[in-house]
């Protein structure tokens, strides 16, 4: 069986569910159950039609449960016993969870909860895996997000820039793992661009793709990071650059610039160049102004300084890095990397000890570590 | 989602408000105590922020190496001096806030004369599993 195809139908089946009468939480819960039972018994005993055995089994699991409530409640079905046939709009039905599942009023950590499950077509105790908590935790995450959503009108298309948020969110939680996060955004992705037709949405695929494509070179033995002057870019897929580049081209000729197409315009110039020495600075140092204009970010700011550095010499770098927030992470880091590019190695050492202090992560941490480390040596060497 | 540590001290925090031995309240006040530890970490099981948590013993050794193949060597316990961790959970949180909110609640916990200890609880951010995916 592939588990991937198995995932691949769950939004169209709480669609189906949906459209007989089910409320969402009702009709998202009787999936993820059928979901559990079909992983269980496909292996063995593969259906001829899966989604028809999905649709079955989760509707019996959606019958039980409101039979269940029902007699608790001493109330009628509310819901048809017969299934009616309904029509089967694919593509509808999952844009339409992607905008419930992000919905604003949700907290980020459940919209991204709520996403893998219903869009994604996770299990809790993936989902759960994947965050390192524990599955009853994750469970309640998700039931707790569909209580919030319980009564919003649903026909109303949202704000694609919240869905967009969330995929984006997913992607940055990075690699490893028995799920890959990471991929997961990225077909997510790759599926709602195939079901609308905006132009951000075609952007964020191209950012994704473009990043992906560099994922074998980012880390070395162990876990260690390694940054992008060091990549061994022989080891890129230029399969994924290509692809990203050309989403990238057919979106930023429709005219309508946003976050993700400016972002992603950055990335594939590094894709393109054979070496950082090589990278078209200039052109990326006016993307960083075009992101400026869409979305004046201290991060923003931050990353401009680096490329400013690279183009215009780290004094340069160090100038535009003075109006950026001192308080913000990875401020110290870039700072360190712009001194030692400006010779004040001792600083420079300094710094990106200060900074290892305050890494995020362990990978992190262990990199500035290192490059404090490194440059100590350079001193010494002196 | 960011991950913290929250941390319970026996001894090496500063003095809590109301500091009275719990070997000095009545049970009742124990019960309560305890009932409201309960409470707390079954809220954020609800919430769906709950990690871990766990208690430790009092009784701490300090261990090192002497050499592959000699015996490990022992010391300790260095009573009254050392930083001493009664427990710890681990919550997962949206916000820095909202751990801040949740610590504030865990010290509220209820001790001698039914009025809450007022604690101080360390916490600790944890390291991310992972880097992000972008970040240049």
């Amino acid at each position: 069986m592939n588990e991937s195809l198995l995932r691949e139908l769950v939004p169209a089946v709480i669609g189906v569910l949906v459209r007989r009468g089910a409320d969402f939480a009702a009709a998202e819960d009787a999936v993820q159950e059928a979901l559990i039972r079909a992983l269980g018994a496909w292996p063995d005993d593969p259906p001829r039609d899966p989604k028809g055995w999905l649709v079955a089994a989760a509707w019996r699991k959606f019958l039980d449960a409101t039979r269940a409530e029902t007699s608790r409640r001493g109330r009628e079905l509310a819901v048809d016993r017969e299934p009616p046939p309904g029509p089967a709009t694919t593509a509808d039905d999952s844009l339409w969870l992607y905008f419930l599942c992000a919905h604003p009023s949700l907290p980020p950590g459940s919209a991204v909860a709520l996403t893998l499950r219903a869009v994604g077509g996770l299990t809790t105790r993936q989902i759960a895996a994947a965050h390192l908590v524990p599955e009853a935790t994750m469970a309640q995450r998700i039931s707790r997000a569909k209580r919030q959503l319980a009564g919003l009108p649903l026909d109303r298309p949202g704000d694609p820039a919240t869905v967009l948020r969330v995929l984006y969110l997913v992607f940055n939680e990075g690699y490893g793992g028995d799920v890959d996060l990471a991929a997961e955004a990225l077909r997510l992705t790759r599926q709602l661009a195939a079901v609308t037709d905006d132009p951000e949405v075609a952007g964020l695929l191209a950012l994704m793709l473009l990043h992906h494509a560099r994922r074998a070179s980012r880390t070395g033995a162990a876990g260690r990071l390694v940054p992008l002057a060091e990549q061994d870019r022989s080891r890129w897929d230029t399969g994924l650059i290509a692809e990203g580049v050309g989403i990238l081209q057919g979106a930023l000729a429709r005219d309508r610039l946003g976050e993700y197409q400016a972002q992603a315009a950055i990335a594939a110039l590094h894709a393109d160049a054979p070496s950082t020495g090589e990278t078209d600075w200039v052109q990326i140092v006016e993307w960083y102004d075009e992101l400026l204009k869409i979305n004046d970010s201290p991060v923003v700011r931050l990353n401009r300084a680096v490329a400013v550095g690279e183009a215009d010499g780290p004094q340069a770098g160090l100038a535009a890095l003075s109006t950026v927030d001192p308080g913000l992470p990875r401020h110290t880091a870039v700072h360190a990397y712009l001194l030692e590019r400006a010779g004040d190695l001792g600083r420079a050492a300094d710094l990106y000890a200060e900074a290892a202090h305050a890494a995020a992560s362990a990978a992190e941490r262990d990199h500035l570590t290192r490059e404090a480390a490194r440059v100590r040596v350079r001193i010494n060497e002196l | 989602m960011a991950k913290y540590l929250l941390l319970k001290h026996y001894r090496g925090a500063p003095a809590p408000q109301n500091d009275v031995p719990m070997d000095r309240w009545t049970p009742d006040e124990l019960t309560a105590h305890i009932q409201y530890m309960d409470d707390f970490a079954d809220r954020l099981r609800d919430t769906g922020e709950f990690v871990d948590s766990r208690g430790l013993t009092p009784q701490g050794t300090f261990v090192r190496s002497d050499g592959v193949g000699r015996p490990p060597v022992t010391d300790g316990p260095f009573l009254e001096t050392k930083d001493l961790i009664a427990g710890w959970m681990i919550i997962d949180v949206e916000t820095y806030e909202r751990a801040l909110d949740l610590a504030a609640e865990l010290s509220e916990a209820p001790g001698a004369g039914g009025k809450p200890i007022r604690e101080w609880l360390e916490l600790r951010p944890l390291l991310a599993e992972r880097a992000p995916t972008t970040t240049e």
